[in-house]
C-alpha cells in the first residue's frame, strides 16, 4: 500500500503539467510551420537554441536554489517559454540575444520569484520586451516573407538553413548581401510609418506589401496560430475567456476608430492578422501563471490587453504591443481577481 | 398490480438534461466533473444477507452529536435489536444491538473514521441464534399518529442520516414552527462511483422507501417530496416509480405527492445542496441548513429504516453496504448487520485478490482509507472499496500551482479552490475563511482535476481544523476572561457589602457604648458583643454571606488555574 497521502480524493487524476505544456507545444506545430514558411529556418534554429538555454538555465538556478531539478524540468514550462520567446523575436536574432533574453526570462522573472506557479509576470514577454528595450533595432529587423511577388518587388533576398544559421551564430550575411537586402519593415511598422508621414489607408494600401488584411504572408500566420488556438480550447487547456475577450477589445476599439475616420486608422480585420495579435491572444495572455482565474477577470483581463494593444499601436511607442499590454495586465491580475470573485453557492452576493 | 405500464414510467421522462424530466423542471449547479461510474462491478446481482459474523463491535457514536451511553454490562445477553447505548441529549442517537449475543468488551476500539483513533465499542460475541427482541409496537395507521410520536420512534430506533452525514433524522424531521417545509427531497442521487447500494435497496426496497417517505411527509407536513435519482440508475427510477404508482392508485395517504425525478449523472449531484439545487432550483443559504428554504433532505436509505421502525418497530441495525473495487474477488451488495468487521465482509466476497493500493470506507471521491480491517461497519458506511494501483494511481509528489482555475471550474459551491490553497497553506486562516473556506463541502472535484495534483481537500480539511482549534481556544481564553472578570466583581461586591456592614454595625454600637472605639477591632467579637434584638437578622445574614464567599473564592482560584492552563 502506498502511504503518506491520505486524503480523498483516491480517483486517477485526469490532468498532468506536463500534459498541458506539451499539448501547448503541440499546438504551436501549425503556426510555427508556417512561419518557417514565410520566414525560413532562422525561426527553428531560435526555437532550438531558446529551448537548450531555458532548459539549462533553469535546471542551474534549481541546483544553485537546492531544489530538486528534475521534476521542474519534466513539467515543460521551460520549453514552452522558449518557444513562445523564440516565435516574437526576428529569425535574424544573435544566438547570444537569445541567450540573454532567457537568461533574463528565466533566471530573473521565472526563478527569482519562486519558479513556476509563483512568477507574477509572463517570462517570455519579460524576456522580449528586456531585449527589445535594450536592443531594439536587433529586435526589428525582421526578415520579408516569403511571397516571390512581393521579394521582386522590392529586390529582396531570402536566406537559405546554413544563411540563417551563420547569421545567427556568427552574425555575418552571406557574401555580397547587405542588410537591406534581406530585412523589411513588419507590416504594423510600415503602416506605422507611413500613417506618419501623412499618408491615407487607401494610399497605403496601393502597396503589394498588404493582402486582404495584414501584410502579405503575415496574415497567413496568424490563420495558423488560430488553429493551435483552437485545439487548446478544444483539449481544455484554456478556455474562451481571454483569446474571445481580448479580440473583442482589440477590435471593439479598432472599429470605433475606423469607423470614426477611415482614412488614417486601418480596418479592425488589419489589426487582428498583424502582429502578434493571435498568438498573444491563444498562447501569451492565457499563460495561466499571469493571467486572471475568475471567469469574470479573465473576460476584463483579456479586454483590457486587447484594447491596450490598441493603443499602444496606435499612439504608443512600438509597432507592437502584446508583450506590453500582457505584462501590464499581467501586474494587475492578482487586483481584477480580488474584486471579480464568483458568487459562492448559498451566497446572495459577494463584495 | 401493476397498473401502470412499464414502458410509460420508464418513458415518461425526457431525456432532455436541464429542461424536462417528467414534467419537472431541472436546475444546474455551477462545475461538477464526469467521472466514470464503475457500477457495473457491483450491481449484477441482488443483495445478499452477509454471513453473521463471530463477534460485532458496535461503536457508541456512530452520529453527529453526543456518543450514546452504554446501557449493558459486559456479561450480558443481549437480544438482535435490543437498547445497547442510550442517547445523551438532544443531538445524538441510540444504539442497539444488531444480533443476539453476549457482551464480551466494552472497550475503545478501532472505528473507522479518518483520524483512525479508537472509541468506545460495545461488543457483542454472537450465538448465532439471530433472535429478536421484544420491540415496540409497529404504529401501523402512521397518518394518526401525532409528528412527537412518530419522531420519538425514529429517535428511539436510532435512525441517523445514512447517506454520509450521519446526522440524527429526528431532529432533522423536527424544523421547528418557525420553518415551514414545502418539499422533502429524497437523495437516491447516488453520485459517487463504485457505489451501488441505494441503488441496489431502491430496486428491491422501493416500497418501503414509499412508506418511509410517506411517513416523513406526514411528520413534516411538507407538500410534496421529490426524489432524486441518477440516470445512470434505470433500473432502480423503475422501481420507484411503479412502487410510487401502485401507492398512488391504493390510494395510500401522501403517495400522490411524491415524484421520482431522474436527474443527469454529474458528481456530486448527491451533495444535499447540489441536489436541492438541481430539484428545486433553491440555493441552502451559506452557513445554513436546508429547512431555512423549507427543504428537508433524506437519504432512501434513511426512509426505508424509517418505514422499519414505524412500521415494524425494528431500529436500525442493519443497512446495505456495497463491497467492491477491482482488488477483492466477488464484488457485490449486502445486508449487514451493524457492527460487522470490515475483514468478515472482504471474506464473504471472496477475499482481497491481485494487488490492493489502498483499502477505503466510502465512495473514491469522499471515502476515508483505512490501514486495518479490523473495524467494524456502521450506521454512515455505505461501501468497502479495495481499489488497485490501476484504479487509485499514487498521484506522486504536488508540483507547484500554476493557477490554472480548473479547480474553480469544477467546484460545485463556486469557491476559489486555488486561492483556499495558497492561503491554507500560508496558514493565514482569516484569509482563508474570507475565501469562503466552510462553504466547501469536500467532495474532492478540484484535487481530482488539479495538474499538479496537489491534495487540495486535504489542505481545506487541515485549514478548517486550525479554525476550529482556534474558535475553541479562543472561547475557552473567553470565558475565563469572564470568570476573571465576573470573579472580580464580586470580590469588589463582598468587600463593599462588608465595609457596609461594618458601617452600620459601627452606627449600631456608636450610640449605645459611646465610650468604646469602634475601630480595629471591630469583628466576629463585636458582632456577637452586639447580639442585640435589633442586629441578630443582620448577624445571621452575614454569616451566610462569609460563608459563600469563602466557597467561591475557592472555585474562584480553581477556575482561574484552569484559564492559567488554557491560556
Amino acid at each position: 500500500m502506498a502511504t503518506g497521502f491520505v486524503s480523498s480524493p483516491h480517483s486517477a487524476r485526469i490532468n498532468r503539467v506536463d500534459w498541458v505544456m506539451l499539448q501547448v507545444c503541440l499546438a504551436l506545430v501549425p503556426g510555427t510551420a508556417a512561419l518557417v514558411g514565410f520566414f525560413g529556418w532562422g525561426v527553428v534554429i531560435n526555437m532550438a537554441l531558446a529551448t537548450v538555454f531555458a532548459v539549462t538555465a533553469e535546471a542551474l538556478v534549481l541546483l544553485l536554489r537546492g531544489r530538486p531539478v528534475l521534476p521542474a524540468i519534466r513539467d515543460y514550462s521551460a520549453v514552452v517559454t522558449a518557444l513562445l520567446f523564440a516565435l516574437t523575436v526576428p529569425p535574424t536574432l544573435p544566438w547570444w540575444l537569445t541567450l540573454l533574453g532567457i537568461l533574463f526570462a528565466i533566471v530573473i522573472v521565472k526563478q527569482l520569484y519562486g519558479g513556476i506557479g509563483y512568477n507574477p509576470f509572463n517570462p517570455a514577454m519579460a524576456g522580449y520586451v528586456f531585449l527589445l528595450i535594450s536592443y531594439p533595432v536587433a529586435l526589428t529587423s525582421w526578415l520579408p516573407p516569403h511571397v516571390p511577388e512581393l521579394l521582386q518587388a522590392q529586390d529582396l533576398a531570402t536566406l537559405s538553413f546554413m544563411d540563417s544559421a551563420r547569421l545567427i551564430f556568427t552574425g555575418s550575411l552571406p557574401p555580397g548581401l547587405t542588410w537591406d537586402a534581406v530585412t523589411a519593415a513588419t507590416p504594423l511598422d510600415q503602416m506605422r510609418t507611413l500613417l506618419d508621414q501623412g499618408m491615407t489607408i487607401p494610399e497605403i494600401r496601393q502597396s503589394p506589401l498588404w493582402g486582404s488584411f495584414g501584410g502579405r504572408g503575415w496574415e497567413w500566420v496568424g490563420n495558423w496560430f488560430l488553429i493551435g488556438g483552437l485545439f487548446l480550447i478544444w483539449r481544455r487547456v484554456i478556455t474562451w475567456h481571454i483569446p474571445a475577450s481580448f479580440f473583442a477589445g482589440l477590435l471593439a476599439m479598432a472599429a470605433a476608430f475606423w469607423l470614426l475616420d477611415p482614412q488614417t486608422h486601418p480596418f479592425p480585420g488589419f489589426h487582428l492578422f498583424s502582429g502578434g495579435a493571435i498568438l498573444g491572444a491563444f498562447f501569451i495572455a492565457t499563460d495561466p501563471v499571469t493571467a486572471c482565474t475568475t471567469r469574470r477577470g479573465q473576460l476584463i483581463y483579456g479586454a483590457a490587453i486587447g484594447a491596450l494593444v490598441f493603443i499602444i499601436r496606435t499612439w504608443g511607442g512600438y509597432p507592437d504591443a502584446v508583450a506590453f499590454s500582457v505584462l501590464l495586465l499581467n501586474i494587475a491580475a492578482p487586483t481584477i481577481d480580488r474584486y471579480t470573485q464568483p458568487r459562492v453557492f448559498g451566497q446572495r452576493r459577494r463584495a | 398490480m401493476f397498473t401502470v405500464p412499464i414502458k410509460s414510467l420508464l418513458s415518461g421522462n425526457g431525456t432532455g438534461t436541464q429542461t424536462t424530466a417528467g414534467g419537472a423542471r431541472l436546475w444546474r449547479f455551477h462545475g461538477g466533473v464526469h467521472l466514470p461510474d464503475e457500477k457495473a462491478l457491483s450491481n449484477g446481482e441482488p443483495a445478499v444477507d452477509a454471513p453473521l459474523p463471530r463477534q460485532v463491535m458496535i461503536p457508541l457514536q456512530q452520529h453527529i452529536g453526543a456518543p450514546a451511553q452504554a446501557r449493558v454490562a459486559v456479561g450480558d445477553r443481549v437480544l438482535k435489536g435490543q437498547l445497547i447505548g442510550e442517547a445523551q441529549g438532544y443531538i445524538s442517537a441510540p444504539v442497539h444491538a444488531s444480533t443476539s449475543g453476549v457482551v464480551s468488551a466494552i472497550e475503545p476500539r478501532p472505528v473507522p473514521h479518518p483520524s483512525g483513533l479508537r472509541a468506545p465499542c460495545v461488543v457483542i460475541d454472537t450465538d448465532g441464534q439471530d433472535q429478536w427482541a421484544e420491540l415496540p409496537a409497529p404504529i401501523t395507521d402512521f397518518t394518526a399518529a401525532d409528528a412527537q410520536t412518530l419522531r420519538a420512534r425514529v429517535r428511539a430506533s436510532g435512525i441517523v442520516g445514512m447517506g454520509g452525514a450521519s446526522f440524527p433524522s429526528n431532529v432533522k424531521l423536527n424544523p421547528g414552527a418557525d420553518q415551514p417545509i414545502d418539499t422533502l427531497v429524497i437523495n437516491g442521487a447516488e453520485c459517487e462511483p463504485y457505489i451501488t447500494c441505494d441503488d441496489l435497496l431502491m430496486r428491491e426496497h422501493a416500497a418501503d422507501i414509499v412508506d418511509g417517505i410517506r411517513i416523513m411527509l406526514h411528520v413534516l407536513g411538507a407538500k410534496r417530496c421529490l426524489v432524486g435519482i441518477e440516470d445512470n440508475k434505470p433500473e432502480a427510477i423503475l422501481a420507484m416509480r411503479q412502487a410510487v404508482a401502485v401507492a398512488a392508485d391504493r390510494g395510500d395517504p401522501g403517495a400522490a405527492l411524491i415524484r421520482v425525478v431522474r436527474i443527469p449523472t454529474l458528481y456530486p449531484s448527491g451533495g444535499e445542496k447540489q441536489l436541492i439545487k438541481i430539484l428545486t432550483g433553491k440555493e441552502v443559504p451559506s452557513h445554513g441548513i436546508p429547512a431555512q428554504i423549507g427543504v428537508v433532505c433524506q437519504n432512501v436509505g434513511t426512509a426505508n429504516a424509517v418505514a422499519d421502525a414505524v412500521l415494524r418497530g425494528r431500529p436500525l441495525i442493519e443497512r446495505y453496504v456495497t463491497v467492491t473495487g477491482r482488488a477483492v474477488a466477488h464484488p457485490r451488495n449486502y445486508r449487514v448487520p451493524i457492527g460487522t468487521p470490515v475483514a468478515d465482509l472482504i471474506q464473504a466476497s471472496g477475499g482481497l485478490q491481485g494487488q490492493l493500493e489502498k483499502l477505503v470506507i466510502g465512495g473514491p471521491m469522499m471515502g476515508f482509507r483505512i490501514d486495518t480491517e479490523q473495524l467494524p461497519l456502521t450506521k454512515a458506511a455505505n461501501c468497502i472499496l479495495a481499489l488497485t494501483p490501476g484504479e487509485s494511481p499514487d498521484p506522486g509528489d504536488p508540483l507547484a500551482c500554476i493557477r490554472c482555475g480548473r479547480c474553480a471550474e469544477v467546484c460545485p459551491a463556486s469557491l476559489l479552490p486555488q486561492q483556499m490553497y495558497w492561503h491554507a497553506r500560508a496558514k493565514d486562516l482569516d484569509k482563508v475563511q474570507d475565501y469562503n473556506l466552510f462553504d466547501c463541502i469536500e467532495c474532492g472535484c478540484c484535487a481530482h482535476v488539479c495538474p499538479s495534483h496537489i491534495p487540495l481537500v486535504q489542505y481545506y480539511r487541515f485549514a478548517k481544523t486550525e479554525v476550529w482549534a482556534r474558535e475553541r481556544e479562543k472561547r475557552a481564553s473567553e470565558h475565563a476572561r469572564e470568570r476573571h472578570e465576573a470573579r472580580e466583581a464580586r470580590l469588589e461586591r463582598l468587600e463593599r457589602e462588608r465595609k457596609a456592614k461594618l458601617r452600620k454595625k459601627k452606627e449600631a454600637i456608636a450610640p449605645k457604648a459611646g465610650a468604646k472605639p469602634a475601630g480595629a477591632k471591630a469583628g466576629d467579637g463585636d458582632a456577637k458583643k452586639a447580639a442585640i434584638e435589633a442586629a441578630r437578622k443582620r448577624a445571621a445574614a452575614k454569616k451566610a454571606i462569609t460563608s459563600g464567599a469563602a466557597g467561591s473564592a475557592g472555585a474562584d482560584a480553581a477556575g482561574a488555574d484552569a484559564a492559567g492552563g488554557q491560556g
